[in-house]
């Protein structure tokens, strides 16, 4: 496949001010603190993380759900954020989302019809009768059925619920779907279903995939390439096979490991975390990941690491990396 | 004897036009100190069966048929007094969700020394002294600044952890966890699995672990119990049961995660979804998203046969085990 950008993000950030009462000043809380990345045409880009580690807030700006507070983000070249209203309405179009929870994300009062339709309803001038054919087709793309069209929600299971979801987000023929863990709320056999479905989707119309998930397991399966965050930043990004084969970050390191594996041989020795999250509120100094840090130093703890390409364009945002102090340490230990 | 024994348990749902029954004759059996994983999908009746346990069905639930027995001592036929003496302080039971499980306005202290004044009369000092030396057991740093606190002040891995002291109060012979790590992160949730298993080891104590994940069972259960459509399918030690599936769902099951398949290759997926209660189909429930199902499937409920490595309720291992003891036969002649 050709090399075809389709998005394009440059040091995004969404900084929020929070309110801490009358006497106190406004805090900030960084939830994506410089976050930049390509997506080309056909691919699935599959951000992980913990919860709390602004993976849902970056799926809201790249669907300008949510503006940006600083930072480009470009698709096919045109800079979303400078663009007029008007513009930015045709462009918007292009960029779907689905959510996690089918059963929030549906109108339950409408019919499965004109929740399909009504994106065209807004978008497009085409006639009642083009767009319940455009309906009906698309139904039959996910796998639901013509009589689908006049029922409810409520009549439907959260794996049917998922496909009118996704039905929805391609019914303006999106290049990039937005996928903010599609399958984390359905069961493991209804699981494979849509994430088979979402693979079929991307083959038959050339969609690009953003991939929101807290789930290793699907990402490994999914993914063409992984970015982990932690805290609003990234602190690893390579391709998917780099990334779960020769993970550098100990943070990543710590949650491939606490994937739960099923065979024993392929289970990896368990690297404990101490602690948990820390407050976005008040992050730590240096990198935010140090007090969980079994590597961690003083450098660690005062200055904050970038992102630096090691080789084949892996990059990883770790002092410990960078100064081979992993390998030493494990080594010794 | 075992600790736990589950005789022909079946629950139904009251409703106008024909009870619905939730669970159908469910038996099984639990030793001291041993750890069992309930795994089945939404629907399956797992939690269902661990409410029924320690009768905590919400009306209109209710048991219809059968017997379940702590240590020989009916369960059953308790009257709410008597179950007292049982629920919380020799069956303990852990929540999905540390948070709706956790009484926001009092404090963690208030909580613990509740429960347990709530069982034993002993005084408000040495309550907080048992509590206290609780949370340190579940590795709580700072146990006696935590007591104080209230559950907000706590994330949820800390919180989840309180509750696991609070079952641990009264020194359970059984502890029912459902779902206890979903609602939490992946790193959170192997700690917690640990810990599980970690006090289960030390204090003898038996574990009943309802799940969807078999990640998780294989982590922590010695033996596992599948369930589908309100009946037990397949039952048998957890590593044979992964390495070796026997019945067809629990072979579609494992066979549809993600791991399973070459990365970038599709998912094996099982036709369908589980059916709803009031859907649920005649013969094996399976049968509709079964790929070997055969007319006596459609017609009546497989009985359980010993495949070897579990103990399963499917006509194809059936039929197949027919067959092998028929050529083990014909060798003996010769």
């Amino acid at each position: 496949m050709s090399q075809e950008l389709v998005l394009n993000a440059h040091n995004l950030k969404q900084h929020y001010q929070v309110k801490q009462g009358l006497f106190k000043p406004d805090a900030t809380v960084k939830a994506v603190d410089g976050v930049s990345f390509t997506l080309e045409k056909g691919k699935t880009l599959a951000v992980v993380g913990e919860s709390g580690c602004g993976k849902s807030t970056l799926g809201r700006m790249l669907t300008m759900i949510e503006t940006p507070t600083d930072g480009q983000l470009n698709f096919r070249g045109e800079d979303l954020l400078t663009l007029s209203k008007e513009q930015q309405k045709e462009l918007r179009q292009k960029i779907q989302i689905i959510f996690q929870n089918p059963y929030g994300s549906l109108n339950p009062r409408k019919k499965i019809g004109a929740i399909l339709e009504e994106p065209l309803v807004i978008n497009t001038k085409l006639s009642k009768a083009e767009r319940k054919a455009k309906a009906l087709e698309m139904m039959a793309k996910v796998g639901l059925k013509p009589e689908h069209y006049d029922r409810y929600p409520h009549m439907f299971s959260g794996g049917q619920r998922q496909r009118i979801a996704i039905a929805r987000g391609l019914m303006l023929d999106p290049e990039v779907i937005v996928a903010d863990e599609p399958v984390s709320a359905l069961d493991v056999s209804v699981q494979a279903q849509v994430l088979n479905l979402m693979m079929d989707l991307q083959q038959e119309f050339g969609l690009s995939y953003v991939f929101i998930s807290h789930d290793l397991s699907v990402v490994e399966h999914i993914a063409d390439e992984v970015m982990v965050m932690y805290l609003g930043k990234v602190v690893e990004h390579g391709t998917c096979e780099e990334v779960f084969t020769n993970p550098k970050h100990p943070y990543t390191q710590a949650l491939l490991s606490s994937t739960p594996q099923l065979s024993r041989d392929k289970r990896r020795q368990r690297i404990k975390l101490k602690g948990e999250l820390p407050s976005p509120l008040n992050p730590p100094s240096g990198c935010a990941f140090h007090g969980r840090c079994q590597y961690a130093n003083d450098r660690c703890r005062s200055e904050t690491p970038v992102l630096r390409s090691t080789n084949n364009g892996h990059l990883i945002a770790c002092h410990a990396v960078e100064e081979s102090r992993l390998d030493s340490l494990a080594g010794a230990a | 004897m075992s600790l736990l024994s589950v005789n022909g348990l079946s629950v139904k749902f009251k409703r106008r036009n024909g009870d619905l029954t939730a669970l159908h004759e469910v038996s099984f059996s639990l030793d001291r100190g041993e750890r069992l994983a309930i795994v089945g999908e939404s629907g399956a009746g797992k939690s269902i069966l661990g409410y029924a346990l320690v009768n905590l069905l919400s009306k209109p639930g209710y048991i219809a048929a059968g017997s379940v027995q702590l240590a020989g001592q009916e369960l059953t036929q308790l009257n709410a007094k008597q179950w007292q003496g049982v629920r919380g302080k020799r069956i303990a039971m852990i929540f999905q969700d540390p948070m709706i499980t956790l009484n926001p306005v009092l404090s963690i202290g208030d909580q613990m020394v509740e429960a347990i004044r709530s069982h034993t009369r002993i005084a408000y000092k040495d309550a907080r002294k048992l509590a206290i030396e609780k949370l340190a057991h579940v590795r709580i740093a700072a146990p006696v600044q935590r007591f104080d606190q209230y559950p907000h002040e706590l994330s949820g891995g800390m919180r989840q952890r309180v509750i696991i002291a609070i079952a641990l109060l009264l020194n359970p012979e059984i502890i029912i966890a459902d779902e206890p790590t979903t609602a939490l992160d992946v790193t959170i949730q192997a700690e917690i699995l640990q810990l599980l298993k970690q006090i289960c080891l030390d204090n003898g104590v038996a574990l009943i672990l309802i799940t969807h994940d078999f990640g998780v069972v294989s982590r922590i259960a010695e033996r596992t119990l599948v369930m589908y459509a309100g009946r037990i399918v397949e039952q048998g030690p957890t590593l044979e049961i992964i390495n070796d599936p026997q019945h067809p769902y629990t072979q579609g099951l494992l066979n549809a995660l993600p791991q399973m398949a070459l990365p970038g290759q599709r998912l094996n997926q099982i036709q369908g979804s589980m059916p709803p209660l009031s859907e649920h189909p005649g013969g094996c429930a399976f049968h509709p998203r079964c790929p070997y199902a055969q007319d006596k499937c459609r017609e009546k409920v497989p009985g359980f046969v010993y495949s070897g490595v579990s103990t399963v309720a499917c006509y194809v291992v059936e039929d197949m085990l027919a067959e092998f003891a028929q050529y083990d036969e014909e060798d003996l002649d010769v």
